[in-house]
């Protein structure tokens, strides 16, 4: 059971405040309360079911941002075994909002790179909120460039909120850095294969997801810009966030239609927070099958693959 | 406030109204506040003849001071789907193109790809306009760059690109974004042909542009005083909440932290480009050559 919920799940969060307190109550006095329990339990699923069936673009962001939302290292750490991380991008700096190293994923030895938002305070601050700097997208580049000398396919995770904007990655440039990782990635002789676990928010995302298969969870979100950036530019007001949700056709459905996204992982009921262990192993199934997908395909054959997947886009809008 | 005042009574009176001297044969120089004549400013490749700042060029004038003899030919942009997610912000998104197209001209796009002959070889130059709204790169923008680096191989060209653009065109959202892989995949053809590709950074160059075609040139030249950048300033000051460094994200800025090969003055401009491309081409020097046609 999460412990944060949001503004949409108050019905949800009231019903099982209701199961915690029933149970607390029957373990004092012995009463048998299992029947109310699982009564109660039935009409927190009813009411999930019904939450999760229809929710809003701007309800997909909240949950695609949900602090107990499993990110990039539960991810590695459950699905990647021998993982041995990397650090340090041989020019400037080791910027921990950039995780990766080598592993083996359900047997093959591969390259993992994942955009971390951390759980908690301190982690949170210690990987900057995800938000990635320059050297963290030249640390991604150079762990790309190291699985393509030796024949290593790449998993990218992508969760981040933007790449992170402030003086100190302006000066060491940013979009270079974004720029040149976008590059690397069409270039790779490898399978390339990103997972949207979360945001995939705008150049910081794309700069690692440049990638021949481009999956997302169902509550993942993936845009050109947030939706309060983009009410605050284009309705003038941030209060027009859950509009601009709207217009910006970012959730995993529409991207699906747009051909942006390969394929769709479904979530769990309520979403991948409420049972992250089912959320990650459907996810490992679906890298799984893209992976073997690209398999026996020579460098020459995987770029060309990648160029047409991009090149074919926006052919069709929706 | 309804109809007939905002909008009726505007047009009536833009209707009778006695046309005026045109408000732009003065110019205030935004940086020096000098007033400049529209004349001495057109002669003077839109540079302030008392500070030197340079003020923003629209693509035609910028072509003519480059191509020999001012000479070139445009090639229309290939023909892309129109608003494709129906976006509509205050505004449908199609009517936003409609006014951009009313005041830059009926097919106008954010880029402009033209080819003509350079210090005596062919070119293919690319500009955006930042007059379209704001350079913003949409599928149009894409589509164009890929078009402008296939007219460049096909013509075994260099490919020059005059970057100016807030970034990506948001009304088109995800697509926007598709388009720095794509134009990516535009600058990597070019380089895998051996031909030069060369970015000349003008104000401003912003977002998605300069993380993606922009960043990626053989050589980067900037214009005296361009803003480039990748993060909007204001969205810098709201993150770090103190005063920004004076000359951030100019183009000086940029030379000093190693992000730009040159920063060339506008009347310098077609020389510099000249020499270069003649250079890595391994051609003879241009006082060899037969004077230009």
């Amino acid at each position: 059971m999460p412990t944060t919920f949001l503004d949409f799940e108050k019905p949800i969060a009231d019903l099982e405040g209701a199961i915690m307190e029933l149970r607390h109550r029957g373990n004092g006095e012995g009463v048998d309360i299992a029947e109310e329990v699982s009564r109660l339990q039935a009409k927190v699923e009813r009411q999930l079911r019904a939450t999760y069936a229809k929710l809003t673009p701007w309800q997909r962001v909240q949950v695609a941002r949900h602090p107990e939302r499993p990110h990039a290292l539960r991810y590695i750490e459950t699905l990647v075994s021998e993982y041995t991380p990397l650090a340090g991008d041989r020019a400037f700096a080791e910027d921990a909002a950039i995780v990766g190293g080598l592993g083996r994923f359900r047997g093959r030895p591969c390259l993992v790179i994942g955009q971390e938002k951390g759980d908690d305070t301190e982690s949170r601050i210690r990987h900057n909120f995800g938000m990635v700097k320059p050297e963290g997208y030249r640390k991604a580049q150079r762990l790309m460039k190291l699985a393509d000398r030796f024949g290593l396919p790449v998993i990218t995770f992508v969760d981040t909120a933007g790449a992170y904007p402030g003086v100190d990655a302006e000066a060491r440039g940013q979009a270079e850095a974004i720029a040149r990782s976008i590059e690397v990635c069409l270039e790779l002789g490898v399978p390339l294969v990103s997972l949207v676990i979360g945001e995939g928010g705008s150049g910081g995302a794309v700069a690692l997801a440049a990638a021949n298969r481009v999956l997302m969870l169902e509550h993942a979100v993936y845009s050109v810009i947030t939706p309060e950036g983009c009410a605050s530019i284009l309705w003038r007001s941030a209060d027009a966030a859950q509009e601009a949700a709207e217009a910006l056709r970012l959730t995993s459905d529409d991207l699906k239609k747009l051909g942006v996204c390969d394929a769709v992982i479904p979530e769990p009921l309520g979403g991948a927070h409420r049972d992250p262990e089912a959320a990650i192993k459907a996810a490992g199934d679906a890298l799984e099958t893209e992976l073997t997908s690209l398999d026996g395909m020579d460098a020459a054959t995987l770029r060309q693959h990648r160029r047409d997947k991009f090149l074919a886009m926006g052919q069709k809008g929706l | 406030m309804n109809w007939l005042t905002n909008f009726v009574r505007p047009k009536l009176r833009a209707l009778v109204a006695r046309k005026e001297a045109p408000e732009n044969l003065w110019l205030k120089c935004p940086n020096c506040e000098q007033m400049l004549f529209h004349r001495d400013l057109e002669a003077n490749q839109q540079v302030c003849n008392q500070c030197n700042h340079h003020l923003r060029i629209k693509p035609a004038a910028r072509l003519s001071q480059l191509f020999d003899d001012g000479k070139y030919e445009t090639h229309a942009l290939p023909r892309t789907v129109l608003d494709p997610l129906k976006f509509r912000d205050r505004k449908r998104y199609t009517d936003r193109l409609k006014e951009a197209q009313a005041e830059n001209g009926a097919n106008a796009e954010a880029l402009v790809v033209a080819s003509g002959k350079l210090g005596g070889y062919q070119a293919v130059v690319s500009v955006c306009d930042f007059a379209f709204m704001g350079g913003s790169m949409g599928i149009a923008v894409g589509e164009g760059l890929l078009m402008a680096a296939g007219l460049a191989i096909d013509n075994q060209a260099p490919l020059i690109v005059f970057s100016a653009s807030g970034g990506a065109r948001m009304q088109e959202a995800i697509l926007s974004l598709m388009q720095m892989p794509r134009t990516t995949i535009a600058v990597q053809r070019v380089k895998e042909a051996g031909l030069p590709y060369i970015v000349v950074l003008t104000d401003p160059t912003t977002g998605g542009v300069t993380a993606s075609f922009a960043m990626l040139g053989d050589i980067h030249i900037a214009e005296p005083g361009a803003l480039i950048g990748f993060s909007g300033q204001r969205v810098i000051q709201d993150t770090i909440r103190e005063t920004l460094p004076p000359g951030f994200q100019r183009a000086e800025y940029q030379f000093d932290h190693g992000m730009v090969d040159m920063i060339v003055h506008r009347h310098k401009m077609r020389d510099t480009l000249i020499r270069l491309v003649n250079l890595l081409l391994k051609r003879p020097a241009e006082e060899d050559l037969p004077a230009a046609a």
